[in-house]
Order: C-alpha cells, then structure tokens, then sequence
C-alpha cells in the first residue's frame, strides 16, 4: 500500500498543496527525506510563483498529479548538510529552481546541460530517485542533492533573487545561446510579466537596445521608465508595428497565449531570430515565405543547466538585477494566482514562507 | 503606349512563354537589351525546368505578369562582352540562376547576399532597371550583368550542372549556413525532388549520414542504391518514425505542399535544426512545445548569393556532383510541366533549347 505524503519519509514538513483541477491550494501536512550524504536540507525562506505554478495546480497541461505542493523559484537558509558535501555549508544562502535531479550520465547532463537530460526530475510533481513524488517551494523544509543548488550571492536580497531561478534562467540562457547577447543589438521583448520584465533587464546589461512588445498600452510608461526599455511597441498598432519592420536582431518571446508570428517575424531584420520560452499548448501559424526570404529562424529554449543558472546569478549580481516582486503571506496565495492568471502583478510574487507559513 | 515585346529592345530574341494562367506554354517572340558595359551576351544551350517555373506560369502565387517566358537555370556560351567586363571572355561556358540584378548598395549586397537584396531582380517575371520586364532561359539568348553570371567548371557538364545553378544553390546555402558540414552527423533530407536529391548528394560529399524522409515507399531503392543515401525512412511508418526519434542533428525539408513539422522536429536531437526550403503556399503548423523542450529551431533560406552560387558550382565539379536529369526538346514542355506537377521525373526536366528551340 502507497504511504500517504506524510508517512512516506522520516522528516515532517509542512506545506500548502493543490488537491484537484480547481487549483485552489490549502494547508498540507506531508515529509522530506533524510538527508543523505549529498543532501542539503534548507529551511525555505521565500518562494516566487511562477506562471507554470498556475498551469500546474490546474492541471492545464493535463500531467499534474495530486495533491501537488508547487513552488520551483525558491530560496533559502541550509540548516544541514551531508557527509560528502562541499559546495554548501550550514547558514549558508541556497537557491532552487526548475530541477533537483537528473541522471547525471548522458551526454546532455555531461555538457551541463541538465535542463535536457531526458530523466530530469522535476522540483514538484515528478518521480524522484527512491520512487517518491517531488514537492516544491510552497513548504517549510527541503531537502537537495547538492549538485542542483544554486549559491545566492552576498548582494543580491533574497526575495527579489527568488524568481531568477527560474524566470531569469529561462530568458538569460537563450540570450547567450541564440547570440543575442552583444551590445548594440536590437532585441525585442514580447510580453511583459515574470519572463518579458527579466529579459528586458539582462538585455539592457548586456548593452542591447531593446524595444518591449505589449498588447497593453499602459504598460509603456513603466517599461521605459521603470525597466529601461528603449521602445515600446503595441502590437495591435499596425502602423507601429509596420514602422518597426525589418530591425530586431533577435526576438524573446514570452508569451504563453496562442497569438500571430507573422507580425513578430516581420519585426526581424535578416537572420534575425525569433526565440520562444512561451509555450502555448496548441500550435501556432508558422507562414514560411517570410521566414525563407529573410533567413529567418523560429526557435525555443528551456531554463537552463545548473552551471549556466549560477553564471546567470553571479551577472545577476554583478549589474545588481533583481525580479520586480510583491512580496505576499501564504495565505494570499489563492488570490495571487487569480491576480497573476490576469496578469496583475509586477511582475512577480514572492511567498514570504519564513515568516507567514504556519503549521497547522 | 507600352511597347510590345518584340519591340522593346534592339536585339531580337525567341523563346516559349506562358500567356494565362493555364500555364501553357507556346512560342513568343521578344527582344533583349543592347549588350552595356557591365553585360555579358550568352547563347543559351540548357535550362533546367524548376518547379517555380510551373508555380509562376499558372501564376499559382498571384503575382505573374504575362506573358512570361520561364527559366532561371541556364547554361550557355559567351557571345559578347561589354568593355567593362573581367570575369568573362567570349566562348567560355557560363551560368545563369535565379537573379540578374539587385541594388549593388545595401548590406546584403556588399556582404555577396544578393538574394536577401531588398531589391532583388528575379530572371524572369521581375522589372529590370531599364523598368522592362526580365525574360528567363527558355528562350535563345540572354544578356546579363556580369555579376549575376556564373563560371561553370570546365569537368560540369551542362545538362547536369544547370539545375544547380537554382536547386543547388538552394541546398548548398542553408547546409553551409545551418553549419550542416561536420562530418558524422547526421542529415535527413525531407522529400525527393529535385532540391532533394542535389541536398543527398551534397550530404554525402560533406561527409554526413543521410536519411531521406518521405512519404513514399516506393523511391526507397533509388534513394539507397543510386543516390548513395544512408537509410530511408517513411513517414506513413509509425515503428520506423518512433525508431528514428531524437536521431536527426538537421533536416532539410524540400517539400513544397502543406504538412506537419511536428513529426519533423520529433526525429531532431537536442538542439536540432530544420530548415526549409520549400514554399508552402498557406503557413504550416508550428507546434512550440517541441521547439522549447528540445531547443529545436526551424529556419529558412532562399537560394543564395553570386559568390557562395560559384562556390558551390565549383564545390560540385570537385565532388563530381551533378544533378539527375532527363533531357527533352522544348516542344516537350507542357508534357514535362504536366508530369512535374505529378512528380514524375527523376528529377530535374533539362531543356535542350540550343538544339531544339527553333522560331
């Protein structure tokens, strides 16, 4: 007979779980693992919410298992570590972000690349190891093989770092991967929440100029202002959109909607590209002729590998780049995720765990 | 009043063109430009029969200006050059693709990608600087701008080497800009036409594994067997297909109908690429989950410059690399465009025009 969540290991942790597709999340009673010679364990100290923490808990993609704790954009406090670790002491800041495991042999986990490992293990909702389902950053307590941890650098403020672990990861590695990292480009930003607002921020780091693409005409001041965007383009102005042809090197789009490449190919100048971290779950219309005539690409990207996230950090750090957040008690977090399935954040938020989540 | 054709230039031609859009070609009498300084005066012995030659006579894209005379791989013989002209002397063997002209100014232009000119002047159905209309290789003589001739290597042979000067062209690009050439990886070439089986070819001269995709089962053996293809693989076949998931590091897709990518971008590895070369005429699905899980990209090129377009040309002639064709008389054509639109050649038509195309 399966053990129930709180059974299945010796540790008790607490944490908040969505039992079905209405996603609505609740106090929940379950347990870590021993920590293992490998392991660190943390105490959580914040935790961001990301888009696919919604996706998720309603089972959008039709793969979540219940109940799921969520929560992949986590920092924390290492409260101790195990026999054969030596990236992390006790007291020492931890970060978690998209995976705690993969199978560390194939030829993608050799190359640092993780994120493609095709036995990455998921921070919630996936198999672990010893057979137990992950849970994620909504709890009190984890525990890690240390390989997957990230080290918070001393000037970055937690809360705000939470969300780079994943947001940040997403839009940092295909930036350097496509080659859109070299100042004096032109790149565009489509979508400007959790992913489009950290996109504009390393691009600007990397002394790119770069034009936002909004649905939301009321976003321009903030992005420019706030953000340091250069332009802002709304997408339904065709006019302004047809002004703006035929000058972006490159494209980071973010939005998870299904919504029209032809404009957005048009926007790239020639061997342009076009790079989707968004993932609609239904195809889109790819129309070739522009795509041929310009030399165009259409491509994706997937976070990022371990080493690849804690050299987004450390730039992270280094141009002092944090998430825009509000910072939020657990107990918000039902009405967070409808705020954020309207887009009514800027641009993240981040669960105050250490101070607000309460056993029951 | 506009003039007629035959009357727009001094030097008188003859060729076959389209007049509507049933496609039907029949034989047109026009004229060329007076050879200028930079213009070369070329005898047209060959021209392939490309597949948007077809497209263009049924003005299957809507933008045909008939009548229009087809043809934009030519091989043919020098008859005259202008006082400015380096590159060329009167006898040698030359090459004509698809442009004649472009700005000479833009970016493109100076960095040798004439064909991403903003003001690209196609061979045929394009207005050429004077404002006239161009008129392509099924016909008797062209004059041409210097830079947009081709020197054919002396060991090319005419009637296998025209159709690279487009379908060559159009595989070799993408391949060299893709970074298609390392050696040991694997290639799948999707569709076996004419671009297809020149993209075989070059694979296997840049020393790649080459997988040919395709719906029928039938061109298997000739893929293998004459083609030099590594395997062959059916989309139909769902075990096959499932086998060869996650094999690909890149995939030329020639094919110009409507079809899915999904089961394309399935058979590339991590950070596989597919390119595609073909013109659908409505937008393809793009499913985006595979592009991010996978890192995947699709991209696409269109022909390429004049200096990459000698490249290849001489690339070939050291690989021994010619096109398969079957040659016919100019009084073929509508019979070869009839069996193009079916696939039913193997698989470049090549016009004979200096032995039959007769006024």
């Amino acid at each position: 007979m399966a053990m129930s969540s709180e059974n299945e290991h010796p540790v008790k942790a607490f944490g908040w779980a969505a039992r079905d597709s209405s996603g609505h999340l609740s106090p929940f009673k379950f347990s870590r693992r021993a920590t293992q010679e490998k392991d660190v364990t943390f105490k959580v100290l914040y935790c961001g919410i990301c888009h696919s923490d919604l996706h998720n808990v309603k089972n959008e993609w039709g793969i979540t298992s219940y109940p799921v704790i969520p929560g992949h954009e986590i920092v924390g406090v290492v409260t101790e570590v195990g026999a054969k670790v030596t990236k992390f002491k006790v007291g020492d800041k931890v970060g978690v972000g998209c995976m705690v495991g993969s199978c560390r042999s194939c030829a993608n986990c050799k190359d640092n690349l993780e994120n493609y490992c095709p036995k990455m293990i998921l921070t919630y909702g996936t198999k672990y190891y010893d057979g137990t389902i992950t849970h994620g950053g909504y709890s009190d307590i984890m525990v890690l093989d240390e390989h997957f941890g990230i080290k918070i650098p001393d000037n970055l403020p937690l809360d705000g770092s939470a969300p780079i672990l994943c947001a940040g990861i997403t839009v940092y590695s295909p930036l350097k991967y496509y080659g859109l990292d070299k100042a004096g480009m032109h790149l565009g930003v489509v979508g400007l929440g959790g992913l489009g607002h950290m996109a504009v921020k390393f691009a600007k780091a990397m002394g790119l100029k770069v034009t936002v693409i909004s649905t939301s005409p009321n976003k321009k001041k903030e992005a420019m202002e706030h953000l340091g965007a250069n332009e802002f383009l709304v997408s339904r102005n065709t006019e302004e959109m047809q002004f703006a042809m035929d000058t972006m090197d490159g494209i980071i789009d973010t939005v998870s909607a299904v919504h029209s490449l032809l404009p957005l190919i048009g926007l790239l100048k020639n061997n342009g590209k076009l790079v989707m971290v968004g993932a609609p779950e239904k195809p889109l219309e790819l129309p070739i002729m522009p795509l041929l005539l310009g030399r165009k690409i259409v491509g994706g990207s997937n976070i990022g590998g371990i080493k690849e996230t804690q050299e987004m950090i450390d730039f992270a750090a280094k141009h002092n780049i944090v998430a825009d957040i509000e910072v939020i008690p657990m107990d918000y977090v039902n009405t967070a995720m409808e705020r954020l399935s309207k887009a009514d954040v800027k641009y993240r938020f981040v669960i105050d765990i250490a101070n607000s989540l309460k056993p029951i | 009043m506009a003039k007629s054709p035959d009357q727009e230039h001094p030097c008188k031609a003859f060729g076959w063109a389209a007049r509507d859009k049933s496609g039907l070609l029949s034989p047109l009498c026009f004229s060329r430009r007076e050879n200028g300084d930079e213009d070369v005066t070329i005898k047209i012995l060959f021209c392939g029969v490309c597949h948007s030659d077809l497209h263009v006579a049924k003005n299957e894209w809507g933008f045909t200006n008939y009548p229009v005379v087809p043809g934009h791989e030519m091989v043919g013989t020098v008859m005259k050059v202008g006082s400015d002209v380096k590159k060329f002397k009167v006898g040698e063997r030359v090459g004509v693709g698809v442009i004649v002209g472009s700005c000479k100014k833009c970016e493109s232009c100076q960095q040798d990608l004439e064909n991403y000119c903003p003001q690209t002047i196609f061979t045929y159905n394009s207005h050429y600087t004077d404002g006239t209309k161009t008129y392509g290789g099924y016909s008797d003589m062209i004059v041409v701008d210097e830079r947009y001739v081709l020197r054919f290597p002396d060991n090319l042979p005419s009637e296998g080497g025209a159709p690279l000067l487009c379908a060559g062209i159009t595989v070799y690009s993408p391949m060299k800009y893709y970074g298609m050439t390392e050696p040991g990886k694997h290639l799948g070439v999707a569709g076996l036409g004419g671009l297809g089986h020149v993209a075989v070819k070059m694979g296997k001269a840049f020393g790649l594994k080459v997988t040919v995709i395709s719906s029928s089962p039938k061109k298997e053996t000739e893929a293998i067997e004459r083609l030099g293809a590594d395997s062959f693989l059916v989309t139909s076949d769902p075990a096959k297909m499932k086998a060869a998931l996650g094999t690909m590091d890149y995939i030329i897709d020639t094919v110009s109908a409507v079809h899915p990518l999904l089961p394309l971008l399935s058979l590339l590895k991590l950070n596989g690429k597919l390119v595609t070369v073909g013109l659908p005429d409505k937008p393809l699905e793009l499913p985006i989950f595979p592009l991010v899980l996978g890192r995947k990209l699709v991209g696409g090129s269109d022909i390429g410059g004049m200096k990459e377009t000698q490249e290849m040309l001489d690339f070939c002639a050291k690989h021994g690399i010619t096109a398969d064709v079957e040659v016919i008389r100019m009084d073929y054509i509508n019979t070869a465009m009839e069996r193009l639109a079916k696939s039913d050649v193997r698989y470049r038509f090549v016009i004979d025009v200096a032995s039959s195309l007769s006024q």
